[in-house]
């Protein structure tokens, strides 16, 4: 059984009257340890998919899986729970409490978690050493740079040991450079073991995922998978490839 | 969020998500946090509920205060089991029988120790308007009345200096008397003013231009307030050396005894008591015979003496046994007055009952209204809090998506708001508390009736509940409609 199966999932909005179809009929499986893009163009609905598979949000159609969780039937309470210990959000705008200190908003899951303030403050300082920023951790976010603030909000993502971490345009708002220095840490961050799925309408950027997922129109449009063609060059361990066709 | 109702969860991957609420302390931490941020702001919004705190206490302890005062002057004129029986004009269809009727005599007060076992103490009383000088100066007491010795216990009374005129005096109707310091501070000088007491015993007085020797002194009365006052200055007064004639004039002026609330207190200082045979000896004329006060002189009700000769008295005063027995007392006593006075019935009771009555239904309704003003400022205060918090909450739907998307709860929003609320609730309601001292020593200098005001400590209690409480409500609407945004709104809000 792979990690994420989603099967059949539509989203559809309607706006006076009129359909919109954000997802429609989508279906794809993530295993465990993957490192994998969505792309598209804006409006194609990548932000879509990705906040449904991240629990935010419920498809209008469709079954979920998520770690063996049919998320279906789960209630808010438990969805809330799923968020906070099998995922790990990553935004564009970075989304870091301003009021809070670099360490405070890395601490936050680990708050709603329950665990103990020790071990909250331990956990919170690896997770920023292993992003390179222990000697940030009093700073307010404000005092940091645009890729500073993006690799504390992996160091929250990935703080409560997430089974998934959902990247939506992450690169989306610094420069090129330091854009390509956070895509090198989930580079990094994959080689560990860590599943990563990367939201990105750029190609460039997707190019470094082994596995790209193409949507358009809400639609599945082409899936790539360079494992199997046997040109994955990124040395990650890698997944039980029996899942795919 | 209408979802095909599908497999459920398995039992074994639900028990893997750990269900954790928010610790409370963090959350209480956070609100703390929140409301620092907003220093001034929280200030403002707490300012109803401060001031709902601080007047519901307030008011409380100057009606307190009021209760307490009214209560040591209902003790100081002698309480509840006191009864004074008056004359009276006689009701309409008994007015022809005005001639025949007696008045009150010492001939009832012989059947009243005879035939009402329930009253334990009978104070016959001639009342007579008088005007009192001595040593150059002139004094118009509130009371100079002719009474037997028992008068002194029926009117709470003490002698300190001197002695109380006896049987023996009242048989050989001496003329002599007993005054209040009142009378001494008028015709003698107060201690203040003099900077030393003078105790006026052996001293002649004129009453009404007869002369009398001073046998005795009552203490002085004064409110428990009033005294400590006094204590406290004369403390003051020996640790800062010799008196001076200045010092005391201007604290006499701080004392302020008469013209304000300690009314009952001077009125009782301002007693003159001579024997009853002697007020009817000497001033047989003018006995009034009238209720309370007349001071009109002599004249209008006329003749001293009734047709059995016996002289008429101003009133009576009886203590009963037990105030619960009050009205078999008074039944007992009708039926013994209206034998003696041959079914005339010119004579009326009063009873401190009434009085009693009217302080409660006083300070019922004082409590009522002041209870009503600080109630409906902390309301005012609640829908302040309400406000603030709408507002704050819709500056932080990014913070609430945020918080979601981490995996806060639905529940841990609400928690997280209310708490808030209820911080900034009792953060004004300690505030409140702290004012309501500062409150209570600034009223207590204006307070009409000069009674000290007092706190207690239900009053404290009651208005921090009731600050919790309004906290929780005005967090509630807040607090709802923050745990309901949708995270992804709240992620798309830039
Ligand atoms: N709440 C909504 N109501 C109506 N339409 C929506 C809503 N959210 C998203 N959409 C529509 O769904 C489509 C997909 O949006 P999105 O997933 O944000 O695209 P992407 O992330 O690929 O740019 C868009 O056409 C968008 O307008
Ligand atoms: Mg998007």
């Amino acid at each position: 059984m792979a990690l994420v199966e989603v099967r059949n999932v539509s989203k559809i909005y309607h706006l006076g009257g009129e359909e919109i179809r954000a997802l429609d009929n989508v279906s794809l499986d993530i295993e465990a340890g993957e490192f994998i893009s969505i792309i598209g163009p804006s409006g194609s609905g990548k932000s879509t998919l990705m906040h449904i598979l991240g629990c935010l949000d419920t498809p209008t159609k469709g079954t979920i899986s998520l770690d063996g969780v049919m998320i279906q039937g789960a209630s808010p309470r438990q969805l809330a729970a799923i968020r906070n210990q099998k995922i790990g959000f990553v935004f564009q705008f970075f989304n870091l409490l301003p009021k809070l200190n670099v360490v405070q908003n890395v601490e936050l899951p680990m708050i709603y978690a329950g665990c103990s303030a020790r071990e909250r403050r331990e956990r919170a300082l690896e997770a920023l050493e292993a992003v390179g920023l222990a000697n940030r951790s009093k700073h307010r976010p404000s005092q940091l740079s645009g890729g500073q603030q993006q690799r504390v909000a992996i160091a929250r993502a990935l703080v409560n040991r997430p089974r998934i971490v959902f990247a939506d345009e992450p690169t989306g708002n610094l420069d090129s450079h330091t854009g390509e220095a956070i895509l090198a840490l989930f580079r990094q961050l994959s080689t560990q073991g860590r599943t990563i799925v990367l939201v990105t309408h750029d190609p460039e950027i997707a190019a470094v995922t082994p596995r790209r997922i193409e949507i358009r129109d809400g639609k599945i449009a082409a899936k790539v998978d360079l494992t199997l063609a046997g040109l994955d060059r990124s040395p990650r361990s890698g997944p039980a490839a029996g899942a795919a066709p | 969020m209408k979802k095909p109702h599908l497999p459920h969860l398995p039992p074994e991957s639900a028990a893997a998500v750990r269900h954790s609420t928010m610790n409370i302390w963090i959350t209480v931490g956070v609100g703390f946090r929140e409301i620092w941020a907003h220093k001034f702001r929280s200030l403002l919004t707490m300012l109803g509920i401060i001031l709902g705190v601080a007047s519901l206490v307030a008011m409380s302890a100057l009606v307190k205060g009021m209760e307490n005062g009214a209560k040591e002057a209902l003790v100081a004129i002698g309480g509840l089991e006191k009864v004074r029986v008056e004359p009276q004009e006689l009701p309409p269809e008994q007015r022809h029988l005005r001639d025949q009727a007696l008045g009150l005599t010492i001939n009832d007060v012989r059947a009243l120790a005879a035939g009402a076992p329930l009253v334990t103490r009978i104070s016959p009383e001639m009342r007579v308007p008088a005007n009192v000088s001595a040593n150059g100066k002139n004094f118009r007491p509130f009371i100079c009345s002719g009474v037997w010795p028992v008068a002194l216990e029926m009117s709470e009374h003490t002698v300190l200096h001197g002695r109380m005129f006896n049987d023996l005096d009242d048989e050989m109707a001496r003329s002599v008397c007993v005054i209040g310091t009142a009378t001494r501070d008028e015709l003698w000088g107060a201690p203040d003013q003099v900077g030393r007491e003078i105790i006026p015993v052996g001293e002649t007085l004129y009453i009404n231009g007869v002369p009398f020797t001073i046998i005795g002194m009552f203490q002085h009365y004064e409110s428990e307030q009033d005294r400590k006052r006094r204590e406290a200055e004369a403390a003051a007064r020996a640790a800062a050396g010799p008196p001076t004639q200045n010092a005391g004039l201007s604290r006499d002026r701080g004392r302020g005894g008469r013209g304000r609330g300690n009314f009952i207190f001077w009125l009782k200082n301002a007693t003159i008591y001579m024997p009853l045979n002697t007020a009817y000896m000497k001033f047989r004329s003018g006995v009034t015979l009238a209720g309370f006060g007349g001071r009109g002189g002599g004249g209008g009700n006329g003749g001293a003496a009734g047709a059995t000769g016996d002289p008429r008295l101003s009133s009576l005063e009886l203590k009963i046994m037990n105030v619960d027995l009050l009205p078999q007392a008074l039944q007992q006593v009708r039926n013994v007055l209206m034998s003696t006075h041959r079914g005339i019935e010119d004579f009326t009771f009063r009873t401190q009952e009434d009085w009693a009555e009217n302080i409660n239904t006083f300070i019922r309704n004082a409590r009522l209204s002041g209870g009503l003003i600080a109630g409906i400022s902390l309301i005012v205060g609640g829908i302040g809090i309400m406000n603030i918090m709408l507002a704050s909450i819709s500056e932080r739907v990014r913070e609430i998506g945020i918080r979601k998307s981490i995996g806060a709860s639905t529940g841990d929003i609400f928690v997280q708001i209310l708490v808030e609320s209820v911080v900034i609730a009792v953060l004004g309601g300690v505030a409140g508390l702290a004012a309501s001292l500062a409150l209570v020593t600034g009223i207590s200098s204006l307070s009409p009736t000069g009674n000290a005001p007092v706190i207690t400590a239900g009053a404290m209690s009651l208005a921090f509940a009731f600050s919790v409480v309004i906290g929780v409500l005005a967090g509630l609407v807040p607090a709802i409609k923050a745990a309901r945004l949708d995270p992804i709104q709240a992620l798309r809000y830039e």
